[in-house]
């Protein structure tokens, strides 16, 4: 599965959702690919995504998007990763 | 090349406790300050996280009562380095889950990806409530690069 994830300047939050990203794809023993975009960018780079991963102001920025967008309140809380993906592909 | 690590790229130099910031502004000036004194980023680089958060909105608070204060890879950045700011009062950023922020992290990266391990590492460590708390409170910089060092030895 192709994860999108997208911040505003590419180095931060991105960075975090990225890793803990391929770590919950790994734990639920999920083929997942994990790539990066900021807001510029990530409209065009969520074409070939199955999910999308950002914050809640970024999702608003995002608007509307063929692509399934999960909504991340907080990077650095693995579980909740964990959870967007397992919901991903069970829904 | 081996990565920088958490341990480097946040020098006790670079850990203030006890900041008085009376809004959001000061509080990521306070970050943005380190990492000059540090040497990581030159001054603009603290008007360009000002400037990421009046655009993007508080998106960098990233967990309940942190921020993460970043701006793009630009000729403002030196060095790839990270700051700790703890606030004496929480401030609010105008986040609708994480607000107050008590703890900013100042962030500067040459690219997008060389401090991704470092930083993941610090989420990780940031990620259970209970060592949160504990750093949070304290009001010892070389206590906490002591318990971000131990943190590190342990996962290695």
């Amino acid at each position: 599965m192709k994860i999108l994830a997208v911040c505003g300047m590419g180095i931060g939050t991105s960075v975090l959702l990225k890793s803990n990203a391929e770590r919950a794809a790994q734990d639920l023993g999920l083929d997942a690919d994990v790539e990066v975009a900021d807001i510029g960018t990530a409209r065009g780079a969520a074409a070939g995504a199955d999910l999308v991963l950002t914050s809640a102001e970024l999702a608003a920025e995002l608007g509307d998007l063929p692509v399934r967008v999960t909504v991340i309140d907080n990077f650095v809380d693995a579980e909740e990763i964990r959870r967007a993906l397992s919901e991903a592909v069970s829904g | 090349m081996a990565e920088t690590s958490l341990s480097q790229l946040l020098p006790v130099e670079a850990i203030v406790t006890g900041i008085e910031a009376e809004d959001w502004r000061a509080a990521i000036r306070a970050s943005g300050e380190l990492l000059v004194a540090d040497g990581a980023t030159t001054p603009a680089y603290i008007d360009q996280m000002l400037a990421a958060v009046e655009e993007y909105g508080p998106y960098i608070v990233i967990a309940p009562g942190l921020a993460l204060a970043h701006a793009r890879p630009s000729a403002a950045v030196l060095r790839t380095g990270m700051s700790w700011a703890g606030l004496a009062t929480p401030v609010e950023f105008g986040h609708p889950q994480n607000d107050p922020v008590e703890l900013v992290i100042g962030l500067a990266a040459v690219d997008h990806d060389g401090h991704s391990g470092a930083l993941s590492r610090l989420a990780r460590m940031l990620g259970e409530p209970a060592r949160l708390r504990a750093l949070k409170d304290s009001r010892d910089p070389v206590a906490i690069h002591e318990m971000i060092s131990e943190y590190e030895k342990s996962e290695a």
